[in-house]
């Protein structure tokens, strides 16, 4: 056994409103710049459809993951490695800007600038990608709230394999949203598919990054990675993907994704993982066994062996109890609500998903029954507007048992509380049906309902003073003029090079924002006194340089 | 490397390994290159070194600053923003989470905020920043021209081009079209400045207006501009009702303007159903209560006529269709009043109905014309009855049948122990030993029969029997028996004609009678309406609709509310926790309100303030009654008795305004500044100079004659709004009448016999009748691009402020996280320095004169006991003398002295000293404020205002605010309670005494969200820190109403509330726009005047937009579809061969729009979804059907004026600000949808 730990989210998508917060604010944090302008590292797709770039699930087309070759053994569905070496030049399974999305931005100023004219002025759409004027015909999410059904939806690959289930038609209509970040996963097929090793897996934490000075543009990550969350920057020829926000991670915040979700339904903490154990999850038979499979791997934080093993394995103790309090931990292993997005693709993701509940009594209402009573909720899992196939395809490689078995908790919980909202004595069987104690019941629901903000995101601050763990303090101690050169360290009066965001907190930014003197003072050129800056100007050294520098 | 595995249940054991040996040995390779470590199965790298090549991410992340603001927009989120700054640069905003805990046991309202907000900061760099002061061109020459003619006077300058209506069309028709030109604010300022001058003097102050809407959105910028409109004369125009967003019921039923519970109370409700209200799109901050609520067992029902991004939450969706939303709700009383009142008589229901509402009062029944059914009247008073009729305000004060005694009782609370000395003590809800009785029947009395409407059926009426008494020589019964009649609720020993069952599909208001209607299952319709009383009589009134624009911005809205609002009343849930209604339309509740009132209407200088009714002003101003073809009456009840006969509905509004009902301004057609001088020269007081000169017919009001030059408005101010790209219903009748530019109006005039009576017609209808278009923004929005003067405007990111919503209890701060960029300034700067000049200018061209001011009759006012029993008088007719304040405005002299106001805006005025602050009839004494304020502002030094507490910095507007409020004082609130206890006689001040020492500052807002403190000025108790819900203190204090009984009405008895057949909740169908302006029918394809599929055609509110706000945000028209688009169904786009995304044209009567189309199986058929105020700017081309540019969603829509609405001077039907007035309306529309040329030209 080695234990590892994982930072890794569950989505509560019986929750998700589909606002696309998390896209926006994950998009001015990170990507809105030239070169990424059509990248969006979080997004949220309206299913059915067709998702972003469109039919990316679609692996008989973009060969994306991993598969079990004729022995058993696990190969990129792309090709060996070998293969992947010998066509590094020419990377036939990448999709297209089409299949994301042309960008495009409008001549806004001719609303301002427009001389005397006939008609009213209008600011026209012009792409990002030829600076023409353009027909917008596709978007980063062109099928929001199923906006063009008709047309597009039946492209939806997971609709394909439940066949006839789905009918676009009004009285029938069932929608859902999907949140998407890149999956960090146990076993990334990215990382598999580049040539050049720049794609690496932290030891602490597990969060999945892009090395960008080793990265050499060959995309087969892109088409690596199942889910199509790495991207290609076209301005800097180099991959980039969600980074899990480790700058703010590391000194624990939540990513931006998941403290701007209005919906309250992202949670952030540890798992600990065998990691010796992980390549043989991964190649479990049948693939409706890989759900099992993965949450198998993931160790009890509370079992003591697992705690001897994890401190020698060098998981700090702050760690270990972080991941015994991490609700990730509680949704996917105790209350078994959390599964797992395209197990198939044996990638082992480490976002996780608890899939929707509603509407579900919508067909009960036809008989004239209650349909709040507990035994037309279970009836009316059957019978969900959402088809519970759908689901399976999405979460547990089409096996509807797991899928049926989270809805009839949920359901379950709605249905026991109700007694206690309304002041009846609460009934012991309703959990018991879906195999529950009362107590597991109200601490889940109070996790799900409640939501508190501590409660959703536990989350560790990593640990400084490992500095071999945490490079970038480690680096720090060696740059010029750090104290591995004789000077002070990132904690002292001349600090420099870039910011090593990992040591940032409250308490030196306030000062920084109510000190007295400025930066860069004139005699100390290119030294950056980060307890005193203040913000004005930008020392030499504190940002990389400017592309025209 | 290899091993076996076999997991549980899988297949048979296989090796597990990677690839082949060759690779492995290629990949283990890697280890000797990298700083990483191979897993040892060969996966993947993990590595603990040589991450510099991410600092990248790390830098990216870092920032100077972060600075709390939030986001002045209406929509009603009021959320709290972290704006980073790098480099005295904004880079991007996320969500405070530090809101104040609610309680261990519920979610907290931490992170509030959505997509669009998300996206704000992109507009302060955006290209589409106003980043100068612009001028039109053409405008501007002139204007240097002519300054120059006139030796540099600015004034005469500005008469010279608006006086020759050659030079005035020259520039006016060139608006909208390009040509805009910088300016410098000295210019810009100074020929604003003159035009208000000008047209002051020459015109009259009320022919100025400003519109700035929802003042809680950015309460110190909305009273920037009101400030100075108010004191210089001119008029605010309303937007609350304007917007559709009044739901005129609430007035009705509540004498309240709207209160409604915190989103957070939502999780106290056991049973919810939202009724047009798209929580997840609309209300994004607060969706999670709804989501949360559902795992505490909540039941979540939705009603929509389309698969709205709510349903996905409900448990049941009823797809009623649109407009038919009142049907659904009548029949759910039907068999609330059924099975919960009649069948068995449910304990709770019983109880609060009798002790909160109107239900057990006594209605007088007038007989029938012909002498067999009678007809619901007015309400029986103390003035009716003997033993009583002597007493004060007997008129108003209502009476009922104590069931203990069988007595006819007068009851505490009503409208006449408001006032007056007698009532003193009495203004209660306290029944004492009294038992109201409910019912007539079976207390040995007689029954009779009478006459109700019907509206499904118009030609005939619904005649059913109610038991009745008799009082004096009148024939009474309660209100409660003609609910029963209403609902077709029967009884045995009722004569009439009832239901035979819930299955009698002809009968209103059965639950097979709605299938008709909605298409909702009777057995759904019965089912949910048996669920939510039953959650209500368990849970003791904790069952909540949740409604919102989809129901309320159709014509006859106020009846749909109604058809709620008796759902919510009978079952206990007004006034509890977790019930009730939840009204979210609008960012209405500004908290801290009275000081908020007393900075924008300048009340600390002069009263009273000039404000109007916005719908009807630019209904006249825009000329659309012009084309109103059909008269007043056609929304008469069968029942009526003919008082609206043969009257246009601008007929209507003229007969409001002269009998005071309504404020009407420009209110005579003559400058009411030298109306003053000429009663000064007769030696006569204002009023009885105006009123003979009314009787004379000298003079006469405006509104009689809307199209004469001197009635015209002339000078209009608009900021933080967008009224040609988002509220202005029938924008191209804006454009062509007002402003006199291009237009695409396609519709007819009305014809001889459909003209109006009372109201002068010109034969040729004015064109731009509007002298100066002035806008303040910060951005490029269809309003700018058709002013005359454009000003560059502060973002929210920019400035102080202070924000407020009905959604949450918390005050939030704006805080400039840069200064105004470019040549940008914020309101409060802007419209000092428009004061300043104007001032300057006012010097030997106004000075000081002496104003007279029309006042309507108003709300928690005795003005509201004008009219007993709200009958019909017009004093033009003879039916009465013309006596202000009783049968027409109030008249009130005021004296401006114009070269004052410069100093004005920047000081707290005296008047507070003097006469206090006065919120809903509550009079509070701010002296220690002042006192307060003068310390912590500083004290203005010279001048006019010398001595007076400072108000020139935003800040000091921001502290004055939140001093002269109880909801940010607790001082002010205990105050206002001890002075209400007087009056009810009841203990009240304990609710606010818990804070009572607490004043909460601008720097408490700075720091984080503040809860605010229970207050008179709001109807809920927040004590204790419970959650906010509306009437709680009415209910659990015994606090009346603000209505005519004190309790909450199911019956109204004015005059034209009979005549529209609406004293009690009704249904009425949507409009039908092919009978009064001879539209295609709906589904009809082909059609006369355009090829197409006749759709309806519905406006609600943008995922990607709020209002206009965003829609233009690359951000949002990136996760959009880019530009202007229409919803429709896959049916109806089959119907006329439109595809996805194909370009297609909208043309009604109205005028034509060109957009996108999204076709989607979730839309119903016959019906189509323009998410509102797109705008004209983003992607429009020019349409096919018109060769000119695509107009917006407003281009197809109108003003319509129910008639109702501009009743006032009675009771709870009084006018307030915003509290009521006309709807504008707009959901009635129909449409034709064609396809058109996929080549588009710009």
């Amino acid at each position: 056994m080695k234990v590892m730990a994982q930072m890794a989210m569950v989505m509560n998508l019986d929750k998700c409103i589909g606002c696309h917060t998390c896209s926006v604010t994950c998009k001015q944090a990170w990507t809105n710049r030239a070169g990424t302008e059509y990248v969006w590292f979080n997004n949220v797709e309206t299913r059915p459809g067709q998702g972003y770039p469109r039919r990316y699930e679609d692996q008989e087309e973009w060969q994306g993951g991993w598969e079990l070759n004729k022995r058993g053994r696990l190969k990129l569905k792309a090709g060996g490695r070998l293969k992947k070496l010998a066509t590094i030049f020419s990377n036939p399974k990448m999709p297209s800007i089409q299949d994301y999305y042309e960008p495009w931005t409008y001549d806004y100023a001719t609303l301002t600038d427009a001389p005397a004219q006939e008609h009213t002025p209008v600011a026209r759409p012009k792409s990002l990608i030829s600076g023409k004027d353009m027909k917008i015909s596709w978007s980063s999410n062109w099928d929001d709230d199923l906006g063009g059904s008709a047309a597009t939806a039946e492209h939806d690959p997971v609709l394909k394999k439940v066949g006839d289930k789905v009918k676009f038609e009004f009285e029938q209509t069932f929608m859902f949203y999907l949140p998407r970040i890149c999956e960090h996963c146990l076993n990334p097929s990215c990382a598999a598919s580049c040539p050049s090793g720049a794609i690496y897996k932290r030891t602490e934490d597990g969060i999945v990054l892009v090395d960008q000075d080793r990265c050499r543009g060959w995309r087969m990550c892109v088409s690596g990675c199942p889910y199509k969350k790495v991207y290609f920057n076209h301005r800097t020829g180099k991959a980039e993907k969600c980074t899990f926000c480790f700058p703010r991670v590391e000194v624990g915040l939540p990513t931006v994704c998941a403290e701007t979700c209005v919906g309250r339904l992202r949670y952030i903490g540890l798992v600990l993982y065998d990691a010796d154990r992980v390549l043989e999850a991964a190649s479990v038979m049948p693939e409706s066994a890989l759900y099992e499979a993965q949450r198998s791997i993931l160790l009890d934080p509370h079992d003591p062996e697992v705690m001897r093993a994890a401190e020698r394995d060098g998981v700090p103790r702050d760690w270990i109890d972080a991941a015994q309090r991490s609700p990730v931990n509680a949704l996917i292993n105790t209350y078994k609500v959390a599964l797992p997005l395209h197990p198939e693709y044996r990638t082992m993701p480490m976002v996780w998903y608890i899939p929707p509940l509603s509407p579900v009594v919508d067909v009960v209402r036809e008989t004239g029954e209650d349909a709040e009573k507990r035994e037309n909720l279970f009836a009316a899992i059957d019978v969900l507007r959402i088809p519970i196939e759908y689901l399976a395809e999405l979460f547990t490689a089409g096996d509807v048992a797991p899928v049926d078995g989270v809805l009839r908790k949920l359901a379950a919980m709605r249905s026991y509380m109700r007694d206690i909202n309304l002041g009846r004595d609460p009934d012991g069987a309703i959990p018991a049906a879906v195999g529950m104690g009362e107590e597991e019941m109200y601490d889940m629901y109070r996790l799900l309902a409640l939501a508190k903000y501590d409660e959703r995101y536990v989350i560790p601050p990593a640990h400084a003073e490992q500095a071999h763990d945490l490079e970038e303090v480690a680096c720090s101690l060696d740059y010029e003029g750090g104290p591995g050169m004789g000077g002070s360290g990132p904690f002292g009066e001349g600090s420099g090079g870039t910011t090593p965001i990992a040591v940032e907190n409250f308490r030196m930014l306030q000062d920084r924002q109510t000190s007295d003197t400025l930066a860069s003072p004139d005699d100390k050129a290119a030294r950056v006194n980060l307890l005193n800056w203040d913000g004005k100007g930008s020392p030499q050294g504190l940002f990389p340089p400017k592309a025209d520098e | 490397m290899s091993t076996e595995v076999q997991p549980e249940g899988t297949g048979a054991p296989h090796e597990v390994g990677l690839d082949g040996a060759f690779s492995d040995a290629l990949v283990r390779t890697r280890r000797f290159f990298t700083k990483g470590t191979v897993s040892a199965d060969l996966r993947t790298l993990t590595k603990t070194g040589g991450r510099g090549a991410d600092d990248f991410y790390r830098d990216r992340w870092s920032h100077d600053k972060v600075v709390r603001s939030t986001h002045g927009v209406n929509c009603t989120g009021s959320c709290s923003w972290k704006v980073y700054v790098k480099d005295g640069i904004i880079t991007w905003e996320t969500q405070q989470t530090d809101y104040p805990s609610v309680g261990p046991d519920r979610p907290e309202y931490e992170p509030r905020g959505c997509p669009r907000g998300a996206a704000f900061s992109w507009y302060t760099y955006s290209p589409t920043r106003v980043r100068y002061p612009y001028i039109r061109g053409v405008l501007l020459e002139m204007y240097r021209e002519a300054k120059r003619q006139y030796g540099g006077d600015p004034v005469k300058a500005w008469a010279h081009i608006v006086d020759n209506p050659l030079r005035a069309k020259a520039y006016k028709a060139a608006r909208g079209k390009g040509g805009l030109v910088r300016a410098t604010w000295d210019e810009a300022t100074e020929m604003v400045a003159a035009a208000y001058v000008h047209t002051i003097k020459k015109w009259g102050p009320d022919r100025v207006a400003g519109f700035s809407p929802i003042p809680a959105m950015s309460m110190v910028s909305h009273a920037s501009g009101a400030r100075f409109t108010s004191l210089i004369g001119g008029s605010m125009l309303s937007f609350y009702d304007w917007y559709a967003d009044l739901p005129v019921a609430s007035p009705q039923v509540f004498g309240d303007q709207t209160d409604v519970p915190e989103s957070g109370d939502w999780w106290d409700a056991g049973y919810l159903i939202m009724w047009g209200s798209n929580v997840p799109v609309t209300r994004t901050p607060d969706a999670h209560w709804m989501t949360e609520a559902r795992y505490r067992g909540q039941k979540v029902v939705v009603v929509s006529p389309d698969y709205a991004d709510n349903v996905k939450f409900a448990d049941e969706w009823l797809p009623a269709a649109p407009g038919t939303d009142g049907a659904l709700a009548m029949a759910m009383g039907h068999v609330i009043l059924k099975e919960f009142f009649v069948d068995r008589e449910t304990p709770y229901f019983i109880a609060y109905t009798k002790k909160y509402t109107d239900l057990p009062y006594l209605v007088v029944l007038d007989p029938g014309g012909d002498g067999t059914a009678y007809r619901p009247g007015k309400f029986l008073t103390a003035a009716d009855l003997p033993a009583h009729a002597g007493e004060e305000n007997a008129h108003f004060k209502t009476a009922l049948i104590d069931s203990r005694t069988d007595e006819v009782v007068v009851p505490n609370g009503s409208l006449g122990h408001r006032f007056g000395e007698a009532g003193a003590g009495k203004w209660n809800l306290d029944l004492g030993e009294v038992d109201p009785r409910l019912t007539l029947l079976g207390s040995g009395g007689e029954s009779v029969q009478v006459e109700l409407p019907r509206f499904d059926d118009a030609s005939t009426s619904l005649i059913r029997g109610v038991p009745v008494r008799r009082v004096g020589d009148q024939v009474v019964t309660t209100v409660f028996d003609l609910m029963l009649a209403q609902y077709g609720v029967g009884r045995p020993g009722l004569p009439g004609a009832w239901p035979a069952s819930y299955d009698d599909a002809d009968a209103p208001y059965t639950p097979a009678w709605q299938e008709t209607v909605t298409g909702v299952p009777a057995v759904a319709a019965a089912r949910i309406a048996r669920e939510f009383a039953a959650n209500a009589e368990e849970s003791r009134g904790r069952s909540m609709i949740l409604m919102g624009a989809g129901t309320n911005h159709w014509f006859h809205s106020d009846t749909i509310y109604r058809g709620f609002l008796t759902l919510t009343t009978l079952t206990g849930c007004q006034g509890v926790n977790g019930g009730g209604w939840a009204h979210y339309v609008g960012q209405e509740k500004c908290r801290p309100i009275t000081g908020w009132a007393q900075l924008a209407f300048g009340l600390d200088w002069l009263r009273p303030p000039r404000q109007m009714i916005h719908t009807a002003y630019w209904y006249l101003h825009t000329n659309q009654y012009r084309y109103d073809t059909f008269s007043a009456d056609t929304v008469a009840a069968s029942t009526g008795r003919g008082l609206l006969a043969g009257m246009s509905t601008a007929d209507v509004i003229a007969k409001s305004a002269r009998m005071g009902w309504m404020p009407s301004y420009p209110t005579f057609n003559r400058n009411p500044l030298d109306l003053a001088d000429e009663a000064a020269a007769a030696g006569r007081p204002a009023a009885e100079h105006v009123v003979e000169q009314l009787k004379s017919g000298d003079l006469r009001f405006a509104a009689e004659d809307p199209d004469s030059p001197e009635n015209f408005p002339r000078v209009l101010a608009i900021w933080r709004a967008n009224l040609l790209g988002s509220s202005g219903k029938g924008n191209e009748y804006f454009l062509k009448h007002l402003l006199g530019t291009d237009n695409s109006l396609r519709a007819t005039e009305a014809g001889d016999g459909q003209r109006p009576r009372e109201v002068d017609w010109h034969e040729q209808a004015p064109e731009g009748k509007l002298d100066l278009l002035l806008t303040l923004d910060f951005r490029q929005t269809s309003t700018t691009i058709f002013s005359d003067v454009v000003l560059p405007a502060a973002t929210w990111y920019e400035k102080h402020d202070l924000n407020t919503t009905d959604m949450h209890p918390f005050v939030h701060s704006f805080n400039p996280a840069i200064a105004p960029p470019w040549q940008t300034r914020t309101d409060w700067d802007a419209w000092q320095v428009i004061a300043t000049k104007f001032s300057e200018l006012a010097e030997g061209n106004l000075d000081t004169r002496r104003d007279i001011v029309a006042v309507p009759l108003l709300h928690d006012t005795p003005d509201a006991m004008a009219n007993p029993h709200g009958v019909v008088r017009d004093w033009k007719h003879g039916e009465c003398e013309p006596v202000p304040g009783v049968t027409m405005p109030k008249i009130v002299e005021v004296e401006r002295d114009y070269t004052a106001i410069g100093a004005q805006m920047q000081a707290l005025g005296p008047l507070l000293d003097k006469l206090g602050t006065t919120t809903k009839g509550v009079t509070y004494d701010v002296a220690a404020s002042i006192d307060f304020l003068r310390s912590k502002n500083g004290a203005v030094r010279g001048g006019p205002a010398d001595g007076r507490p400072s108000l020139k910095r935003d800040v000091h507007a921001c502290e004055a605010i939140l001093a002269l409020s109880g909801t940010t004082n607790g001082h002010l609130a205990t105050q206002g309670f001890k002075t209400l206890e007087k009056r009810t006689g009841t203990r009240l001040h304990d609710l606010a005494a818990e804070h009572e020492g607490k004043r909460i500052t601008f720097a408490d807002t700075q720091a984080a969200p503040v809860p605010v403190i229970t207050s008179p000025e709001w109807s809920g108790t927040e004590a204790g820190g419970r959650r906010y819900s509306p009437f709680t203190i009415n209910v659990e204090r015994l606090k009346p109403w603000h209505t005519l009984t004190g309790r909450q009405h199911f019956y109204l008895d004015h005059d034209w509330m009979t005549e529209l057949g609406e004293n009690l909740p009704v249904y009425r169908p949507p409009l039908n726009m092919a009978a009064l302006f001879a539209e295609t029918p709906v589904g009809d394809v082909g059609g006369a005047a355009v090829e197409g599929v006749t759709v309806r055609y519905l406006t609600p509110h943008s995922k990607w937009s709020i209002h206009s706000e965003y829609q233009d945000n690359l951000f949002m028209l990136s996760l959009s579809r880019g530009g202007q688009t229409i919803w429709m169904s896959d049916k109806d786009a089959a119907k006329v061969g439109v595809q996805d995304n194909d370009w297609i044209e909208a043309v009604n009567r109205n005028g034509v729009v060109v957009a996108r189309a999204i076709v989607s199986h979730r839309m119903p058929e016959g019906t189509v979804y323009m998410h509102h105020a797109q705008d004209r700017l983003i992607d429009v081309p020019i349409a096919e059907t018109s060769g000119k540019r695509g107009g917006i969603h407003n281009s197809l829509t109108r003003i319509l004026v129910k008639p109702s609405h501009v009743i006032g001077g009675y009771a709870q039907l009084s006018f307030a600000f915003n509290y009521l007035g006309p709807t504008g309306n707009q959901r009635d529309e129909v449409t034709v949808i064609r396809k058109r040329s996929q080549e588009v030209t710009y």
